[in-house]
């Protein structure tokens, strides 16, 4: 029992990332009916985000310090962040500290942008072309995308830790009842979780509860009708992309502390959510996220030492492997719509 | 017995009733209209017979052997070819290669691998898709890149495509919908030299009454998914049941 | 001759003068000169050529004529790698009976996956693809590492049994791949004043292998195959009333271009004996569907077109460093001289995929047609100049070429 728990509890953080990609993918796909490729590269790009403030908050100018000395017998030269002269050293190293969390206000508007940025600046261009090209053309952006930061931030993982009250692990299994020291679980993890369930519940409530999310599920399913209203869906549909776009990034800032960012990290993550997306139900929000969740604690049991004894290999293509039978007995996914996306 | 057999047919769309008992029987060499107002199942109807729609229940003969179950590509094997409303042909190819794929389709049937050989060595099936061109007045036109034809000849080319087959059942599904006056009379003017000339039959799903009239030996009214009266052209005109069910929703 | 229309025939003719010369074609500029960085006609890059060249012919028989896009193509480049290396190390270091194999298991895994795949169409196809090809990719990392060697790639080895090769032919030193004792990798320089233009085995056995793989897909798009593929392109509606099955035909294209992969796949093992599991990642799937759009899909000689232009630049760009930049603008005025090295930096060496995912934009948002169709545009422009007094007949539409 204590092992199946810990399994899903496993499987959640990197569920969580599945599901807010695959939602963000559902989003632009159920409304905008194009194929992103590049929603990997905006949950690096947010990821980045995290990277890039924690660097702005770190700048440091050089101080010599008398009362210590390097080996040669110099006076210490220590890096002192500009934060430190503004806030006292307490409140600075605190907001250093919370770094990551921080980002997310930084990440909002960046994300924002670059996702409406992107939507009026090529996407908006590829609504009437072939599927075949919109995958083409984004696929082509991502690759520029993922190059740029590899520009700038090198080709290797930048360490960015969560902050201190939220590193180490906790005895999870006990809190429940369960033996003592059986599940242990790092803080951070569920911090995500956490995070994830807020985003996807924000995003539902949004959809759910304003005009403005009215207008978008009635084009979602029924794009021309909603037109023909006299609705200015356009302007809408790049307020959606904007948003999909934000909420990859927050899920790529909050990634950061479970696994260091790289240039790569959103196109691993783009193949899965793909199949993600697939498995849920082209088109299906709540498909999406029921799917993320689906996978990543499919994917974190059959990393159990005793499945992969009994299938070696199984933890590396669970998630294919569910995704080609999916497709072939239930086309439209588990959630799928009639009519969305038939052939 | 007729070449078309159509027993107790039923289908149903959730809650909606499509087609309720229908029962046609189409007689070798004629050609045979249903018509009946909007929403009545014609469309549900073609469809079972091509096997893009399976009915829920009843049977559906074509030549003494059964439709149900097949795929549209084995019903067409059998000898039916179907003309779609709006005209259904390879936009990407040439009038003249458009006409050679059901050529091919008739000699070597579903699937035969043919990758070495050339399409310009096979003359025999050139002259026959020439030929066919010829009758249908498009000859001058087999070079032409199909898509940027207008809807006239591409309703031609595709009329053409499906008799190169030499089908037994030629099902028609508003051949003349969306057309001119003069396109219109064109298209019965073609499919009245098909009829006289050939030992095909022809089932034909129209709105437009003189069309009917023009080309059926027998006519079949259907309303709400149910055939209301089968009658020659003649008897059709003044039933009450037509009547009835054209102009009783719209007084 | 060889069953082929005029137009056809010139085309073929003209890029096996262009493949036999290449060796001289590539190497313009004169060793030692400062042009001679471009020089492309040394061996290991002229086979890379038409190696990709084969790959990007097979790929359009599938993506060109029937539309499908599979995104999992360089699956079966890998298949056809191993499966080659595999022969080299067991039975024979000739070339041929790895060729063989590669193609005839790429074949299978082909007919495997596309049997299922091909149940879908669309983007389902295309991610269904995609999720077999980084399955097989994942599955060739870890756990297959006896059959692939993982992460390290399968390699020969002094102790390989080669069981035709005999005892004898491995004195000490890992035989080189050969064609019935000819070495792959034997060159021959000619000298031409302060040129040198290199001939190599290898090349040219990949070239015949590519002429030959070309002139087979121009007999496919001839032939009826073909025009049922660009049928089910246009419309699979009409294909099916017209009682044809589009499956099988699209399952013998794919079937077809999985081969031409594994070919391909083969070719590059016999050129360099190893197989790595990262010739299998999706990336490299990616590539062939650029260098066949950069050319043109579905038009004959545009995947050819396309591999090489991708793969000239590749090298071209990945060797230009900052010195060389500034020695090209060593013109300007110094601060303008930095900057405009500042600018391109970020595009070059390194950055060459920088440079490729632009140009991949570039290709679908300005020439969907590709190389081709900029081409033919380019001409109708001039001829339209040329004859805008006497032009009275309108352009007459002809198929894709």
């Amino acid at each position: 029992m204590d092992a199946i728990l810990l399994q899903v509890l496993n499987g959640l953080d990197k569920g969580s990332a599945y599901a807010l990609i695959a939602l963000g993918l559902t989003l632009i796909f159920g409304t905008l009916g194009v194929v992103n490729f590049a929603h990997g590269a905006l949950f690096m790009i947010g990821a980045f985000c995290a990277v890039t403030l924690s660097r702005l908050l770190t700048l440091s100018h050089e101080v010599i310090d008398e009362t210590r000395t390097d080996f040669l017998g110099n006076p210490l030269k220590v890096d002192v962040p500009y934060l430190y002269d503004i806030f006292g050293e307490t409140a600075g190293a605190a907001i250093i500290d919370w770094a990551v969390p921080l980002s997310i206000l930084f990440a909002i508007p960046v994300m924002i942008l670059i996702g409406v940025v992107m939507e009026r600046g090529l996407i908006k261009h590829f609504y009437k072309r072939p599927h075949a090209d919109q995958i083409l053309v984004t696929f082509g952006l991502a690759i520029v995308l993922q190059e740029i930061i590899k520009y700038y931030y090198g080709a290797n993982p930048i360490p960015t830790p969560a902050p201190a009250a939220f590193t180490g692990s906790f005895d999870f299994g006990a809190l429940i009842g369960f033996e003592p020291n059986t599940i242990i679980y790092p803080y951070w993890r569920l911090v995500y979780f956490a995070f994830a369930a807020l985003i996807i519940g924000a995003v539902f409530a949004f959809l759910q509860f304003t005009t403005f999310g009215m207008v978008v599920r009635a084009g979602m399913a029924d794009r021309e009708t909603v037109g023909l209203l006299g609705i200015n869906i356009d302007k809408r549909f790049t307020i959606m992309f904007g948003l999909a776009a934000a909420v990859a990034g927050l899920a790529g800032v909050m990634y950061t502390p479970i696994n260091s960012p790289n240039y790569h990290m959103g196109m691993d993550f783009l193949v899965l959510s793909f199949v993600v997306v697939v498995v849920g139900g082209m088109g299906s929000l709540p498909g999406a996220v029921l799917a993320g969740f689906l996978l990543g604690i499919l994917e974190s049991f059959a990393s159990m030492r005793e499945v992969i004894d009994l299938i070696p290999g199984i933890n590396q293509v669970i998630i294919y492997l569910v995704a080609i039978i999916i497709l072939l007995t239930r086309p439209r996914g588990l959630m799928g719509r009639k009519g969305v996306m038939e052939d | 017995m007729g070449i078309l057999e159509v027993k107790d047919v039923n289908k149903r769309f959730g809650g909606l009733q499509a087609l309720g008992d229908v029962n046609l029987s189409v007689t070798e060499n004629t050609c045979h209209a249903i018509i009946g107002p909007n929403g009545a199942g014609k469309s549900t109807l073609l469809n079972c017979l091509v096997g893009k729609l399976i009915p829920d229940t009843g049977s559906v003969m074509f030549d003494g052997q059964s439709v149900l179950g097949r795929t549209p590509h084995e019903i067409n094997q059998l000898g039916i070819s179907r003309v779609f409303q709006t005209p259904e042909i390879f936009g990407d190819l040439t009038v003249m290669e458009n006409m050679m794929i059901p050529c091919f389709a008739r000699r070597d049937g579903a699937f035969r691998l043919h990758a070495i050989e050339s399409v310009g060595s096979e003359t025999e099936l050139r002259e026959q898709a020439e030929q066919m061109l010829e009758d249908v007045n498009m000859l001058d036109k087999r070079h032409m890149h199909s898509a940027s034809m207008s809807r006239g000849d591409k309703r031609r080319l595709e009329m053409a495509m499906c008799l190169v087959q030499n089908p037994k059942l030629l099902l028609l599904d508003e051949p003349t919908a969306g057309m001119a006056r003069a396109d219109t009379n064109n298209t019965i003017d073609l499919l009245k030299e098909i009829k006289d000339k050939r030992d095909i039959t022809i089932a034909i799903i129209e709105h437009d009454m003189h069309v009917v009239f023009s080309l059926a030996d027998r006519i079949t009214v259907l309303a709400q998914g149910t055939p209301l009266v089968e009658d020659v052209p003649e008897k059709i005109k003044g039933h009450p049941k037509v009547q009835e069910a054209y102009l009783g929703e719209s007084a | 001759m060889f069953g082929l229309e005029k137009k056809d025939r010139s085309l073929l003719i003209l890029v096996a003068l262009l493949t036999i010369f290449a060796p001289f074609i590539l190497n313009p500029f004169p060793e030692g000169s400062a042009m001679a960085q471009f020089n492309a006609g040394y061996p290991d890059l002229m086979q890379r050529f038409v190696i990709f060249g084969i790959f990007a012919i097979g790929f359009n028989i599938l993506f060109g004529l029937t539309g499908y896009l599979s995104f999992g193509h360089a699956a079966f480049l890998g298949v056809g790698s191993y499966a080659a290396v595999w022969m080299f190390k067991l039975l024979s270091m000739n070339v041929v009976p790895a060729i063989v194999l590669a193609v005839v298991m790429s074949g299978l895994f082909a007919l495997l996956i596309g049997y299922i795949s091909l149940r879908r169409s669309g983007i389902y196809f295309s991610i269904l693809t995609l999720a077999f090809a980084q399955m097989m990719f994942a599955l060739a990392y870890s756990v297959l590492t006896p059959i692939t060697g993982g992460e390290t790639g399968l390699q020969l080895a002094l102790d390989d049994p080669r069981i035709l090769d005999g005892a004898g032919a491995s004195a000490g030193n890992i035989p080189v791949p050969s064609l019935f004792g000819l070495e792959m990798r034997d060159s021959a320089d000619l000298v031409l004043g302060s040129w040198v233009f290199t001939f190599n085995i290898g090349y040219y056995f990949c070239a015949v292998i590519m002429l030959l793989a070309f002139y087979l897909s121009i007999r496919i798009f001839r032939s009826p195959f073909g025009m049922m593929l660009r049928a089910i392109k246009s419309n699979q509606q009409r294909l099916n009333y017209t009682g044809l099955n589009p499956k099988p035909y699209t399952l013998a294209a794919f079937v077809i271009s999985g081969m031409y992969a594994g070919l391909a796949g083969a070719l590059m093992a016999s050129m360099d004996p190893l197989a790595g599991a990262e010739r299998m990642f999706w990336t490299a799937s990616g590539e062939v569907v650029l260098m066949t759009i950069l050319g043109g899909a579905g038009t004959l000689i545009g995947p050819v077109l396309g591999a090489g232009m991708i793969k000239y630049m590749e090298n071209i760009i990945s060797k230009i460093n900052s010195d060389i930049l500034h020695g090209w603008f060593a013109f300007l005025p110094d601060g303008l001289e930095d900057f405009v090295v500042t600018i391109i930096y970020p595009f070059i060496g390194k950055g060459w995929h920088l440079t490729l995912g632009l140009i991949f934009m570039a290709v679908v948002i300005f020439l969907p047609g590709g190389l081709v169709e900029g081409g033919q545009r380019l001409a109708a422009l001039f001829r339209r100049k040329k004859t805008s007094t006497d032009d009275g007949s309108p352009a007459k539409t002809e198929p894709a070429e």
